[in-house]
């Protein structure tokens, strides 16, 4: 089999069941489910926007709920605040990507522990300017966001009646970004990303620039987040402060390393199917627990993820 | 503003920041020995507290919190030995995912034994209502009881690891651990005893803070990131730079509020943090037994 | 001959058809809640959850609401709005809800709004925020005591203690918001200056700064608008600091263990509340000892802990929609929603609820009573 076909067969294999989906589910008559499946996908960009953060270039962010916060909440306030409705996505994404420039020049020179704890002061700093700010609702957030209506009738809503048409969109979003996200790891730039994550001073000595790859994946998960951070802000028509929390940004790096850290697939998989059950509720009360005992369970005995688990042990190889 | 007025926000910035240091300074004890950042350093403090008020039901308090103290010490061995010690080898990124699953885990088990309720210890002389006054300012009794401990742990900390066999033992783990393997250093005892003693730590400065900031089963999340704020502020492995920078921070914070809106409060801690990581990332107080820093 | 037997077969088939009849109408009632059972504003959702589970469970021995079996499904939102969403959209949608009980807080709560209109599911919500009623949206309803009642009452005791220049103090979450907008809105009108308004992060546990700032302003009372564990540390720190001023609270402050939790430094704490905290000190007659009193005790038997305030509000909108559906005679969304809007004279823990179109709160400003704290115990201010 070539190469080629290699990649695209699966990501063929991911495009014809994303469309059978709505179409089974209305057979079986649980459309509702294309709710919680829309939002997976949205939070499912974070998560591959982080894989390739995390896991192709090993900068690890503790903060990147920070950035879905900082492009829903942009959007939020553009769509209630009466201006063009069209800018509040593009908003929310440029925002993500100014602030995760600005913050990346500065604090990608750390690294391990430190770089892990100024990320976290990143996130932690974003959610208490949220709490502590009025524009942004403080505690109860920003409700009543309109729909952001697209080209040809087509819009991110929550409204019933949309339900199949935003789980294309969202999905659809989805699969460019890991397309994208593909390509980029398998490009010079991608190549150049796994010598960082190795050795940043032996990728220097071979003439990388580090400093300015280093940068450009920052800015580049958060553009991944923070659009998701603005469409899902449509599509629930609110959002929140618990968005901005250091727990969600401990879900997002949890599901990145559940997937295997350079895995892209496998982070899809895992993401979809844990915040799928996390938003039906399937955790009851023990929703934090959840994400806590996967994130201590995978690195101790799964540290490539789950999928290189069953492909060694179940399929021996 | 008074004279009056400026000592009490001093005061006020001196008891939050001792609040800080005291949880910096559990971070420290294990970044010596292991090199690594414990993320659930926070929930050693709310153990302490926590099995200390249980306690206090029915032992009279300075025992309650012995006892309690010892505890969480051997809950801090048996997280090691469960969780970490058969790890060969882990890269940063590991540690810092695994301990911060185990705190989150840590905390969940908390809610589960006890309840979602706020507890908090008696105070440890007076009560609620002692004030004592400080040339024209108030504060509470169990300040100088945080303070005494801080002092207490500083001291007898840099002591044991400036002139003990095993405290140098341990920072020679940190340092390089072949080499300290090859000198005849039994790492793997060293880095579990490490952990009892950050537990413990934790656990003391759990019972002595209780009473002024209540214990709750999910406190150690927002004490953890002031405290490790401090610990790097002050240049992590420094004991005495922990509490420094603790002290220094609560100041700061406290004399913010008088120009920030108080909701600002706890940015200010950050972005100071923040700023040192990138101009001065040794610390403020970079003294002796610098750890390789961050660059 | 015949004619018995045309008898006995109109009988048999008389008493089929109303079989068949009854089944039809003997379908469950299925009611939703979304409650923030843990997370941060879950000394707020847990009794909730609790209460409601406690009197499903009762109607349900007794032959459930109008006859019905009451299925109830509690979903844990933690607090936060994403899930709360994902959550009502499951009980709408697939669950095919009566009725939504809740959500917690008001941020949630207006989240859900616009939605629940929409696909005309009634909600009946445990959180305060004047805008969930205000606009009023057909089928959103609210059982709290309206926060601006609660500050009303505070600047009026406050008018009778010549106090006129406070400080303000809120914690940063929805509960601390609301209250801090009334107070700060109605402040005007008693003519009394609000010259600091502060807000603090609610697991802050020093305020000693933020003291030394109010007392700064020369105030002759503080409020504190906040739930656990805020509003036990402040009187704390107030007494540690020498700040010597009345503190007033907000109706978050009622639950003995708070007081435990002040000790001594919550003697004299002033607070409007709902009346179940005093129920015993009622007289014989007040129309609410009677539900006050049982809910208590029940409560308290059954989960071997105080009763609190905010429970009160999940056992409200319980009553509020058993009573519609029983006026109502059916189960039929807008036959009940009509018959809510119809409610008059309700006897609930936070007082008497009277609903019509234009007010879908229900309660008026003596829902409330001031209580202050005496030798640890509640009681009635004034009296």
């Amino acid at each position: 089999m070539s190469r080629s076909a290699a990649r695209n067969i699966p990501l063929l294999a991911f495009a014809a069941l994303g469309a059978c989906v709505p179409v089974a589910l209305s057979a079986l008559k649980a459309d509702f489910y294309l709710t919680q499946l829309t939002m997976s996908a949205w939070y499912t960009m974070v998560a591959l926007g982080l894989c390739l953060l995390m896991g192709y270039a090993g900068q690890v962010s503790m903060g990147h709920a920070g950035f879905f916060s900082i492009g829903g909440y942009t959007a939020a306030v553009i769509a209630t605040a009466g201006m063009p409705s069209w800018l509040s996505v593009p908003a929310g994404v440029a925002a993500a990507a100014l602030i995760a420039f600005l913050v990346g020049i500065p604090v990608l020179r750390l690294k391990g522990h430190y770089l892990a704890m100024a990320t976290l002061a990143f996130g932690f700093i974003v959610s208490r300017i949220i709490l502590g700010t009025p524009l942004l609702g403080q505690a109860d957030g920003i409700s009543d966001i309109p729909a952001y209506h697209l080209v040809a009738g087509l819009a991110i809503s929550g409204r019933r009646a949309l339900r199949v048409q935003n789980f294309y969109l969202a999905w659809a979003v989805v699969f460019v970004g890991l397309v994208a996200a593909m390509n980029l790891v398998r490009s010079r730039s991608g190549r150049a990303l796994r010598a960082i994550r190795g050795d940043e001073d032996a990728a220097a000595a071979s003439g990388i620039d580090v400093a300015r790859h280093k940068l450009a994946v920052f800015v580049l998960s958060a553009v991944y987040a923070g659009l998701a951070g603005a469409c899902i802000a449509h599509f629930n028509g609110g959002i929140g402060p618990g968005e901005a929390g250091i727990m969600k940004s401990v879900r997002y790096v949890a599901l990145v390393a559940a997937g295997g850290m350079a895995n892209l697939w496998g982070t899809l998989g895992v993401s979809a199917v844990l915040t799928f059950l996390s938003l039906r509720g399937a955790f009851g009360l023990y929703d934090d627990a959840v994400f806590g005992a996967l994130l201590v369970g995978i690195m101790l005995f799964a540290p490539s993820g789950v999928f290189t688990l069953i492909r060694k042990r179940v399929l021996g190889r | 503003m008074g004279a009056a007025q400026i000592l009490q926000y001093l005061l006020s910035g001196v008891t939050t920041g001792s609040i800080y240091a005291i949880v910096g300074i559990g971070f420290t004890i294990i970044y010596n020995a292991t090199g690594i950042i414990n993320f659930a350093q926070g929930e050693f403090l709310m153990l302490g507290g926590m099995i200390a008020i249980s306690l206090h039901g029915f032992l009279p308090l300075p025992q309650a919190i012995a006892l309690a103290v010892v505890a969480t010490g051997l809950c801090g061995v048996g997280v090691q030995l469960v969780f970490l010690s058969w790890l060969r080898r882990p890269d940063i990124l590991r540690m810092i995912i695994i301990t911060i699953g185990l705190s989150i885990l840590i905390r969940e088990a908390a809610l589960h034994v006890w309840d979602e309720k706020v507890h908090a210890l008696v105070y440890w002389t007076g009560d609620e209502t002692s004030s004592l006054a400080v040339l024209g300012a108030r504060i509470s009794p169990q300040l100088l009881w945080v303070l005494g401990a801080c002092a207490l742990m500083v001291a007898s900390l840099t002591l044991f690891f400036r002139y003990t066999l095993t405290g140098k033992a341990m920072r020679a783990c940190a340092s390089n651990a072949t080499a300290a393997r090859l000198c005849g250093i039994r790492l793997p005892w060293l880095v579990t005893l490490s952990f009892f003693l950050a537990a413990a730590m934790g656990a003391l400065a759990g019972c002595v803070v209780s009473p002024m900031t209540q214990t709750q089963y999910d406190m150690g999340t927002s004490l953890a990131v002031k405290g490790f704020t401090c610990a790097v502020l002050g240049g992590l492995g420094s004991v005495g730079g922990a509490v420094a920078a603790g002290i220094l921070v609560g100041v700061l914070e406290s004399a913010s509020i008088s120009v920030l809106p108080l909701a600002f409060k706890d940015v200010v801690a950050l972005t100071i943090m923040l700023a040192i990581l990138l101009v001065r990332p040794q610390g403020l107080f970079a003294a002796i037994g610098r750890k390789t820093g961050p660059l | 001959m015949r004619g018995r037997t045309i008898f006995l077969v109109g009988l048999v088939l008389a008493v089929l058809g109303s079989a068949a009849a009854w089944a039809a109408d003997t379908a469950a009632v299925r009611i939703g809640a979304v409650l923030a059972v843990t997370g941060p504003a879950a000394n707020l959702g847990l009794p909730e959850s609790r209460t409601l589970q406690m009197l499903v469970d009762d109607a349900n021995r007794t032959g459930g609401i109008a006859g019905r079996k009451v299925e109830l499904i509690i979903k844990d939102s933690q607090g936060s709005a994403e899930k709360a969403v994902s959550f009502a959209k499951q009980l709408v949608e697939e669950e095919r809800v009566l009725a939504i009980i809740g959500p917690t807080t008001s941020g949630e709560s207006m989240k859900l709004k616009g939605y629940v209109e929409e696909n005309e599911t009634i909600m009946i919500s445990c959180a305060a925020a004047e805008a969930i009623v205000n606009p009023v949206a057909k089928w959103v309803f609210k059982v709290p005591q309206m926060d601006s009642f609660a500050a009303r009452m505070i600047y009026s005791t406050m008018k009778r203690m010549g106090i006129s220049r406070v400080g303000v103090v809120a914690s940063n979450t929805g509960f601390g918001q609301g209250g801090k907008a009334q107070l700060e809105k109605l402040a005007p009108e008693y003519g009394i200056t609000i010259a600091s308004s502060e807000v603090y992060d609610a697991s802050a546990s020093d305020f000693t700064g933020v003291l030394t700032k109010v007392k700064g302003q020369g105030v002759q009372a503080l409020v504190n608008w906040s739930v656990e564990p805020a509003q036990s540390i402040i009187p704390k720190n107030m007494k540690q600091t020498g700040f010597d001023v009345p503190l007033f609270q907000s109706h978050g402050f009622g639950n003995i263990r708070y007081v435990e939790a002040a000790g001594k430094a919550a003697e004299g704490i002033i607070f409007p509340c709902g009346r179940l905290l005093v129920a015993d000190k009622l007289p014989a007659d007040h129309p609410q000892k009677r539900v006050l009193e049982g809910y208590k005790k029940e409560y308290e038997e059954k989960f071997k802990d105080e009763v609190s305030t905010f429970g009160g509000h999940a056992y409200d909108a319980f009553l509020i929609l058993s009573d519609a559906i029983t006026r109502a005679g059916s189960i039929e969304p807008g036959a009940v929603r009509d018959a809510i809007e119809q409610t008059r004279g309700l006897v609930g823990t936070a007082g008497i609820f009277n609903f019509s179109p234009t007010d879908h709160n229900g309660l008026t400003m003596d829902a409330f009573e001031m209580l202050t704290v005496r030798n640890g115990q509640f009681a009635l201010l004034g009296k």
